[in-house]
């Protein structure tokens, strides 16, 4: 590799929780990187380890009951994991922050939202009370909220849903980090705003050239900002490809699954196409592709006549993610974690392949 | 909030009345003959009593005894005892010892509950933890005689540390170890509140975002995970200040403490109606006047109360 280290790398990271037989294997190698003023979109259901890998990167995973088991998290080439705590402390805020989901609980009630930001100003940089005040009001007024030098003075329940995410920006952004995570930022606020807040974020991620990882399982808020998509299942990235080629030719059956369970006015059948059944229980991953229990391709394709491997390849065999052939694919290329990746990328992302 | 404060104060007027005339009905209005019993085994002499029905105004009904009473209170008169005595002179020498055997009581409260919480509910289970959690059970369900009796014996009588009787008019310092004894019971609610208050923030979400924003430890702690937990913690003990001044009845006891509880129990014991009804009348206004500020002080320490 001549290139300089990327901004994040993660390589092969697991995590698990709790002990004995009921040891729950929540990251079973997850590897992903982001580039500077690069936005990684991780998409996945709940319970798929998109946060736990949030916080692991960003040192802030409760350990225990979590548990690192391996893998590596590098910051610009300087291994994170088994380092210096305070080493890791003054990286948070400073070189990576975090944007959580429902910005009420995540801001302490008790104080002030001027306050909350100012604190990293107070603590961190050394400020006076009052001018980490006025710093405050700023980010507030970066973040487009109007009256911020009043505002400044309210508490969190004062603020509407969509201003209390921005001040969560606000936030974490006051250290001007250069990789900022955003864990499903718009889940809790109404769709109007939604739209907002991603302008927002994909605007201040531009003009700071900040990475971003956006974490989060609607598709929609993934198209308009991501540069690539990680697509994760039960703690793997099943496919990753950069957006365009994402949609445009989605390799793995779970990706398409999850297409097909978004609402689109221009669909001519009207219904919805759930994933059928729930995510595995993750004290218990199935044997094989863990996804097979609930792909409805598992069956035709693991007896397909015309295909040379054995009869149930996916129930016993564990896909690796590997690098695709694909010649619609960007420079990043295009992953997938499925045995028959290659004519899911052959056929359209509508079409349903039947025997 | 000025508002909802006059309110609050104008609503304490009512209450005061109540309470008073409850008592006074209870002291005055239950007995057929207060004289009964004053005098040893023979009867009062008929110029006694005639004196103190005059001055106690005891021939009129109990409601207009309770006005009379009422109005005497409003110039600062509390009456005086059929022995004769100022009530308001006994409650000026006992409230200030009454007071700073409070004040001992919670600072003990405070300083040793809140530390106690604050170290078992920041390591989790282990060691710390359980000696604390048994320690405070063991004082929670120990009756303060019992506790009070013993450490008497043990540091009065056996090790003689300290004196087994307090002096009349006793310091900060006197009034140390009957102030632990108090303030055990509360000391050990305070401890087991503020452990369980400080467990379930830890887990908040704002806590999580303390520790993103890369702030310290200490400071995750005490400015985010401890005030949180304080809001309850206040509110406990500021409603227990006012059961602390009048309810130290049998710490008093023990250590032979000359407080305002003491003044209750000879009051009650030797019949003197006045002096029962004027200790009481005080230690509504106080436990009221107590009560108000803890509710103020809520709203301050929690902004998402607001009053007005």
């Amino acid at each position: 590799m001549t290139d300089a280290a990327p901004l994040l790398e993660v390589e092969d990271l697991r995590v698990e929780f709790g002990k004995g037989a009921d040891t729950a294997s929540v990251l079973n190698g997850v590897s992903y990187r982001v580039e500077a003023g690069e936005t990684l979109a991780v998409l996945g259901e709940s319970g798929s380890g998109k946060s736990v890998t949030a916080q692991t990167i960003m040192g802030i995973l409760d350990t225990p009951p979590g548990r690192i088991t391996g893998g590596a998290v590098r910051f610009k080439g300087e291994e994170l994991l088994g380092a210096d705590r305070e080493r890791r402390r003054l990286l948070r805020g400073e070189s990576m922050a975090m944007i959580f989901q429902d910005a009420l609980s995540a801001l302490n009630p008790v104080y002030t939202v001027g306050a909350q930001i100012a604190e990293q100003f107070r603590f961190r940089r050394g400020m006076s009370k009052k001018d980490a005040m006025v710093r405050a009001a700023e980010l507030l007024d970066q973040v487009k909220i109007p009256n911020a030098k009043q505002r400044v003075k309210e508490y969190p329940h004062q603020f509407s849903g969509g201003m209390r995410q921005r001040a969560m920006i606000a936030m974490s952004l006051a250290l001007d980090p250069e990789l900022l995570i955003a864990d499903e930022p718009t889940t809790a606020l109404d769709v109007t705003v939604q739209a907002q807040i991603m302008e927002l974020l994909d605007e201040l991620r531009r003009e700071r050239d900040m990475g971003m990882i956006l974490i989060t399982h609607d598709l929609g808020v993934v198209a308009e900002v991501a540069d690539r998509i990680a697509v994760m299942y039960a703690g793997r990235i099943v496919e990753e490809a950069d957006a365009a080629t994402l949609y445009a030719h989605p390799a793995h059956p779970y990706t398409r699954g999850l297409m097909a369970s978004v609402p689109r006015l221009d669909s001519s059948r009207g219904q919805l196409d759930p994933i059928p059944g729930l995510p595995p229980s993750l004290t218990n991953i199935p044997p094989g592709c863990p996804f097979h229990p609930r792909c409805a391709h598992a069956d035709f394709r693991g007896r397909a006549p015309q295909s040379s491997v054995s009869g149930d390849r996916c129930r016993t065999e564990l896909p690796l993610l590997r690098v695709l052939e694909d010649p619609a694919a960007g420079p990043e290329g295009h992953r997938a974690a499925c045995h028959f990746a290659e004519q899911f990328v052959a056929a359209s992302p509508e079409e349903v392949l039947t025997p | 909030m000025g508002r909802y404060t006059l309110r609050r104060l104008l609503q304490l007027v009512p209450v005061f009345l109540g309470t008073t005339l409850i008592i006074y009905y209870l002291v005055w209005g239950l007995s057929d003959d207060p004289f009964a019993g004053k005098c040893g085994q023979r009867e009062c002499p008929a110029p006694y009593v005639a004196t103190m029905t005059a001055r106690l105004n005891l021939d009129d009904p109990v409601i207009v005894q309770w006005l009379k009473y009422l109005g005497g209170l409003l110039t600062g008169d509390f009456g005086r005892t059929f022995s004769g005595n100022e009530v308001s002179d006994l409650i000026a020498n006992a409230a200030p010892v009454s007071f700073r055997l409070a004040l001992v009581a919670v600072v003990v409260e405070i300083v040793i509950g809140i530390t106690a919480g604050l170290v078992s509910g920041l390591r989790g289970r282990g060691y710390v933890d359980s000696l604390i959690l048994v320690s405070t059970l063991f004082l929670i369900s120990l009756p303060v005689f019992v506790t009070g009796l013993v450490v008497k014996q043990v540091l009065g009588v056996e090790l003689g540390w300290i004196r087994t009787s307090v002096p009349p008019d006793p310091t900060i310092l006197d009034l140390f170890v009957p102030g632990l004894v108090l303030g055990s019971l509360s000391m050990a609610f305070v401890a087991r509140l503020t452990r369980t208050s400080l467990m379930e923030n830890s887990r908040a979400d704002f806590v999580r975002t303390a520790v993103a924003k890369g702030l310290s430890r200490r400071r995750v702690v005490l400015a985010h995970m401890l005030r949180t937990s304080l809001i309850p913690v206040v509110t406990f003990i500021g409603t227990d200040l006012g059961a602390l001044m009048g309810g130290a009845v049998v710490t008093e006891g023990v250590f032979n403490i000359r407080g305002l509880g003491g003044l209750v129990f000879t009051g009650i014991q030797r019949q003197e109606q006045t002096q029962v009804v004027g200790v009481v009348a005080l230690l509504v206004i106080i436990y009221l006047v107590v009560n108000l500020i803890v509710d103020l002080l809520y709203a301050v320490l929690d902004p998402r109360i607001r009053y007005d």
